[in-house]
């Protein structure tokens, strides 16, 4: 199964990334852009879709630092 | 005293650490696919970009073979030293609180600072006073140490706070200006500046050599 995890930084942590990019936008003219935050995207094939949440917990993610999200069975494969 | 340094794929300074330690006692390399410590008495995590760095910092190091008997090593009370690179690796595997996020700069810095020893009371440290300023290099883009508040409070009433960066030292955001953490037990250490390049005169300072050296 085609699976996508989302990785974010957890609310609270300050994000340099997601600032840096929104200091950037209003630069090229695009206004009215708040809360930027930067994290990363994990697409993978995976036989047995039950054990992402460990695979998340061990490697994917850090779940001192990151809050990740499971998206399965909606994304095809490339 | 024997030390043991471990050379993971992407390690950049584990030739001064093993250089650092042999000023102090012996010291041989670990190489990161065994699973033997080779007798050693302490281990030394170093520096550099262990594969790559290439998920997170140190998240795929810490699996590697030598680190389940690095993670036994220090359960049962061996002395370990984590130094940038090598701190990042002990967190992620579970042995020191926290987690190491990018500089708040974004940018890599690379400078000299001073340390301020809040804990004189460990192994790695026992050669230091309490209040004592160490001058060593630091040289990293993610070294903004984390931890939520309540475990900084813990880790602080329970003496875990090691070393701070000096007032005017701190530059990568790190909470409460923390530069250096230590377990529960006080055997293993963690400190984003490199002790390992401040054992010569010629390089400005040998401070580096008090708490290398005070494991031997």
């Amino acid at each position: 199964m085609r699976a996508r995890v989302l990785i974010r930084p957890k609310a609270g942590i300050l994000d340099p990334q997601g600032q840096a990019v929104e200091r950037a936008l209003p630069a090229l003219g695009f206004g009215g852009v708040s809360h930027v935050h930067v994290g990363r995207l994990v697409e993978l094939d995976v036989e047995d879709p039950a054990r992402l949440p460990e695979m998340c917990e061990r490697l994917l993610a850090n779940p001192l630092i990151e809050d990740y999200e499971i998206l399965s069975g909606e994304v095809s494969a490339r | 005293m024997r030390f043991g340094v471990v050379r993971f794929p992407g390690s950049c300074d584990e030739v001064d650490a093993l250089l650092a330690a042999r000023l102090v006692g012996e010291a041989e390399i670990l190489w990161h696919g065994d699973t033997d410590l080779k007798g050693v008495d302490a281990v030394i995590v170093p520096g550099g970009f262990s594969y790559g760095d290439y998920l997170r910092v140190g998240a795929i190091a810490r699996f590697a073979p030598v680190m389940g008997e690095v993670e036994r090593f220090a359960r049962h009370g061996g002395l370990v030293l984590g130094i940038c690179n090598g701190f990042q690796v002990l967190c992620e595997a579970g042995l020191l609180p926290g987690a190491l996020l990018p500089n708040t700069s974004l940018r890599f810095v690379c400078r000299q600072v001073d340390l301020e020893v809040v804990n004189a009371d460990i192994p790695w440290t026992r050669a230091c006073s309490a209040g004592e300023r160490l001058s060593i290099p630091a040289k990293h883009t993610t070294g903004r140490y984390y931890a939520p508040d309540p475990v900084l409070d813990e880790m602080e009433a329970n003496d875990q706070v090691v070393l701070r960066y000096a007032p005017g030292s701190s530059f990568n955001g790190s909470a409460r200006d923390i530069a250096g953490v230590c377990n529960a037990a006080g055997n293993v250490l963690g400190l984003m500046p490199h002790p390992e390049h401040a054992v010569d005169v010629l390089t400005g300072s040998v401070d580096g050599l008090k708490l290398i050296g005070a494991a031997a």
